[in-house]
């Protein structure tokens, strides 16, 4: 069976998704939604990444991949952390809440 | 690309519409659950790119770790409050999001159907990796050869960041 699926559609729907959790980064107050439409968003630029990796016959994508996904774990651990302090300190998960700063 | 197009169109529209409930459901559990839907589609899509040690990775450390790391924060923070928060951003600020990632995506589509067909001259194809005795085999004898130095600095990344959530948590105010 060698039904061919263009390339480019691949990389579409990658810029779909990361399109869609930008939009949720911009649109949403929750920080954990926040948080998750990130994920969402590294997500695309993996499938970017494994796409290139295999329309170029080269598997160095794949290992960026690898070290993209331990990034991402750490990231939202520390994230989830902040969050939790945030949320002792504020009581809220709200972003615009977050006003510290403000004199 | 010689994938099946049937599966990659019916992963690819899961994908995108869970991704959409994502974006704009009430609650965040049932948005954490749909995150888990579209990772698993995500893993599908990576195993029909041949992409095997990725997608069990993809699997396991999304859809397990961090998805149960999600859940368990909003549970235990109690903010499964259904509220519509995006109502509460100015309309303004929400139309030109939209028109920005549409833009965006059409900018995409256009520059990636307006540039020269890429042409696979990597050393890795199909057959090679095939002979090599199979993707995890290939990536895990690039990951300790050519690439050993940013797998030694992922573990003190990792090492930081536990470091890093065990300050957060501990101290008594921010």
């Amino acid at each position: 069976m060698s039904v061919q699926i263009n390339p480019q559609i691949v990389l579409v729907f990658a810029a779909i998704i990361f399109f869609i959790g930008l939009v949720g980064v911009l649109v949403r107050k929750n920080i954990i939604i926040v948080l998750m439409c990130i994920e969402l968003m590294l997500n695309a630029v993996n499938l970017t990444f494994i796409s290139f990796s295999r329309i170029l016959n080269h598997l160095g994508g794949q290992v960026s991949v690898f070290f993209i996904i331990t990034v991402a774990a750490a990231e939202s651990a520390v994230g989830l952390g902040l969050v939790i302090a945030l949320f002792r300190t504020l009581r809220s998960v709200d972003t615009d809440s977050i006003e510290l700063l403000k004199g | 690309m010689e994938i099946s197009p049937l599966f990659f169109y019916l992963f690819a529209g899961i994908a995108i519409a869970f991704s959409l409930f994502v974006v704009f459901s009430k609650s965040p559990i049932s948005s954490a659950f749909s995150l888990i839907v579209v990772f698993f589609c995500f893993a599908a899509i990576y195993a029909l790119l041949e992409a095997h040690l990725i997608a069990a990775l993809q699997i396991l450390v999304y859809a397990g770790a961090i998805m149960v790391l999600f859940i368990f924060v909003i549970m235990l923070l109690g903010a499964d409050k259904e509220v519509l928060d995006f109502k509460k951003s100015s309309v303004f600020l929400k139309c030109s999001a939209v028109l920005f990632c549409g833009i965006g995506v059409c900018g995409f589509a256009w520059v990636l159907f307006h540039s020269p067909i890429l042409i696979g001259t990597g050393p890795h194809s199909l057959e090679k990796i095939k002979m090599v005795g199979g993707n995890t085999r290939a990536i895990s004898e690039l990951l300790f050869s050519e690439y050993v130095l940013p797998f030694e600095l992922t573990s003190i990344l990792l090492l930081v960041g536990i470091v890093g959530c065990v300050v957060l948590v501990k101290r008594k105010s921010l």
